[in-house]
């Protein structure tokens, strides 16, 4: 039995344009992704990823081509799909030395978009809800913390236990491993894999590093020189495929436990910078 | 208007209530505490917000706007809250315009901020007369309140706080994780401007207690002082209105008795806290760690 796609992207081009310039991001991008599948969107800085989520989300208007999430074509962020999608965004823009507790920012997982004050007993509902999620992202000790006290590696499940509280069923992180070192990020990658199983949630990661997201990924989504590919991790990661995706030489090379070095430059100012290994 | 004008045989007596009784038998002193706790309640409620957003050079840069237009009116002949209301809601929208990131442009905004006094300055030199009305706009004239100024002031204030408690969460989540809100499917664009229409009316009321250059004193020191105490944007809200309210009420019950300005002492006491609270890094520790 086939899955049922929760995302589907025909011809999509997408970028900035202003009155005097077209900046075009990536053009031409066709995929789909399954219900519950993990997926992994790579690619050097600057090449997209972050786009592709901003158009996804319906923050930014596709240039061309047709977006579908969650079966409706999403036109701008206000229409009601959005609240089936966690996000953790690259940054954050709350104050580095705030003293709001962390159970707090959770919170605003379920209200945020709310009108009015909750009355007492709602707002005890949402506290436990919120709690309860810190709990199933391993951060109960940090629910009353403040967030200016926060690790990185702390707020990053701080931000998942924000993005899973409304029970979605799409999970937009981008560059949730960025602040963490080797052995969280294999511990974080794991307890996303663990949370979204159990929740049928499908998840998007933009990531730099492919290596903790090889044992969990279901597909690659490539971003790279103005093109998406689209992909299982074998066929993304072989020189060929990334040789042709760059139109420059790129070697892919495996150690003998599997994980991935890529070596390369490319055309078009994009370095070959990420560390996959 | 001062004071301590015909009250010079006033003493403070230690008994609050008899004094309090001596006070209210002037209708200034009445006006002016009733004014100046609706305006401390607008303040302190919307300068959290402030706050949070990291905006108060903004929120400060309007203030100055609006003086502007205040001397601008008072040389056209007409009222000058009109010329402060028109200015800071029409700065407001123009910042709201230009988008969260604009509100943290120093650069640009201090740029806008010094002409906008410059402007003020010359059309006070321009207009023939005393420039009375202007002078209390910079510095606040609290005392000088008239009844109709305390229903006006109360209006506006309700609206604000309507206006603040039906859009506290979206804007609380817009200033705390603007990414997040916007693609939760909150317009970050609209709320920004709703917020710096509110920031534009929260000024032009404050002004009459505090004055353009003192609009810190009541909109982002007691919200500060909040910050660093409160676990919880509710109760961040509550301590900021406590102690913008407090301020107001010790400033004019202690500028009964002395012969110097209520500007000066409201700035001074919430300054004496953050300072206090700033001193004590435990501080927070010690009193509010157990609250749930």
């Amino acid at each position: 039995m086939l899955a049922q796609n929760v995302i589907t992207v025909k011809n999509l081009s997408a970028g900035y344009s202003s009155r005097r310039t077209n900046n075009i991001v990536f053009e031409n991008a066709n995929f789909s992704i399954a219900k519950g599948e993990f997926v992994g969107i790579l690619g050097p800085n600057g090449a997209g990823k972050t786009t592709l989520f901003k158009v996804l989300l319906g923050i930014l208007k596709p240039m061309s081509g047709e977006v579908a999430v969650l079966g409706e074509k999403c036109k701008s962020s206000n229409c009601q799909t959005n609240c089936k999608i966690g996000y953790v965004p690259q940054r954050h823009t709350f104050n580095s030395d705030s003293m709001i507790e962390a159970l707090e920012i959770v919170r605003l997982g379920i209200n945020g978009r709310k009108y009015g004050f909750s009355l007492p007993a709602t707002s005890r509902m949402e506290r436990a809800a919120a709690f309860e999620m810190l709990k199933i992202v391993g951060a109960q000790d940090l629910a009353y913390r403040p967030l200016g006290a926060l690790s990185g590696g702390e707020l990053q499940r701080i931000f998942l236990a924000q993005a899973l509280v409304g029970n979605p069923d799409l999970l937009f992180l981008d560059e949730p491993l960025a602040s963490l070192d080797i052995r969280r990020e294999n511990e974080f990658v794991r307890l996303i894999k663990k949370t979204a199983q159990e929740r049928n949630i499908t998840v998007l990661l933009i990531a730099h590093n492919i290596n903790p997201l090889l044992p969990v990924l279901n597909k690659v989504i490539y971003v790279a020189n103005h093109r998406v590919l689209v992909g299982d991790a074998n066929e993304v990661f072989t020189s060929a495929f990334l040789t042709k995706l760059y139109n420059s030489p790129v070697e892919v090379l495996r150690d003998s436990f599997g994980r991935i070095a890529i070596i390369g430059a490319q055309e078009g100012g994009h370095e070959c910078d990420h560390k996959h290994g | 208007m001062n004071a301590t004008t015909n009250m010079d045989n006033l003493m403070f007596s230690f008994n609050i209530i008899s004094d309090l009784k001596t006070m209210f038998q002037y209708d200034f002193m009445l006006h002016a505490f009733q004014a100046g706790t609706i305006v401390a309640i607008v303040a302190g409620l919307i300068g959290y917000f402030i706050v949070l957003r990291r905006s108060s050079f903004a929120a400060h840069a309007l203030s100055h706007v609006g003086f502007t237009g205040a001397a601008g009116a008072v040389l056209m002949g007409i009222n000058p809250i009109f010329g402060l209301f028109l200015f800071t809601m029409s700065g407001g929208v123009f910042i709201g315009i230009l988008g969260r990131k604009a509100e943290s442009r120093d650069v640009q905004i201090g740029t806008v901020l010094a002409f906008m006094l410059g402007l003020g300055v010359l059309f006070i030199s321009l207009y023939k007369g005393y420039a009375t009305e202007a002078y209390s706009l910079l510095f606040g004239e609290i005392l000088g309140i008239s009844s109709s100024n305390v229903l006006i002031t109360l209006i506006a204030g309700i609206l604000i706080a309507i206006a603040l408690g039906v859009f506290y969460r979206p804007i609380l989540f817009v200033s705390l994780d603007e990414d997040v809100a916007e693609a939760k499917g909150l317009s970050v664009f609209w709320i920004g401007i709703l917020f710096m229409l509110l920031i534009a009316a929260a000024t032009s009321i404050a002004v009459q207690v505090v004055g353009v250059l003192l609009i810190f004193s009541l909109m982002v020191t007691p919200a500060a002082i909040a910050e660093r105490l409160a676990s919880k944007p509710s109760h961040g809200i509550i301590i900021s209105v406590l102690i913008a309210v407090l301020a107001t009420w010790l400033g004019l019950f202690i500028s009964f008795y002395l012969p110097y300005p209520v500007s000066f002492f409201i700035t001074a006491i919430v300054f004496i806290i953050y300072i206090f609270v700033r001193l004590i890094p435990n501080f927070r520790n010690i009193f509010f760690h157990k609250l749930p």
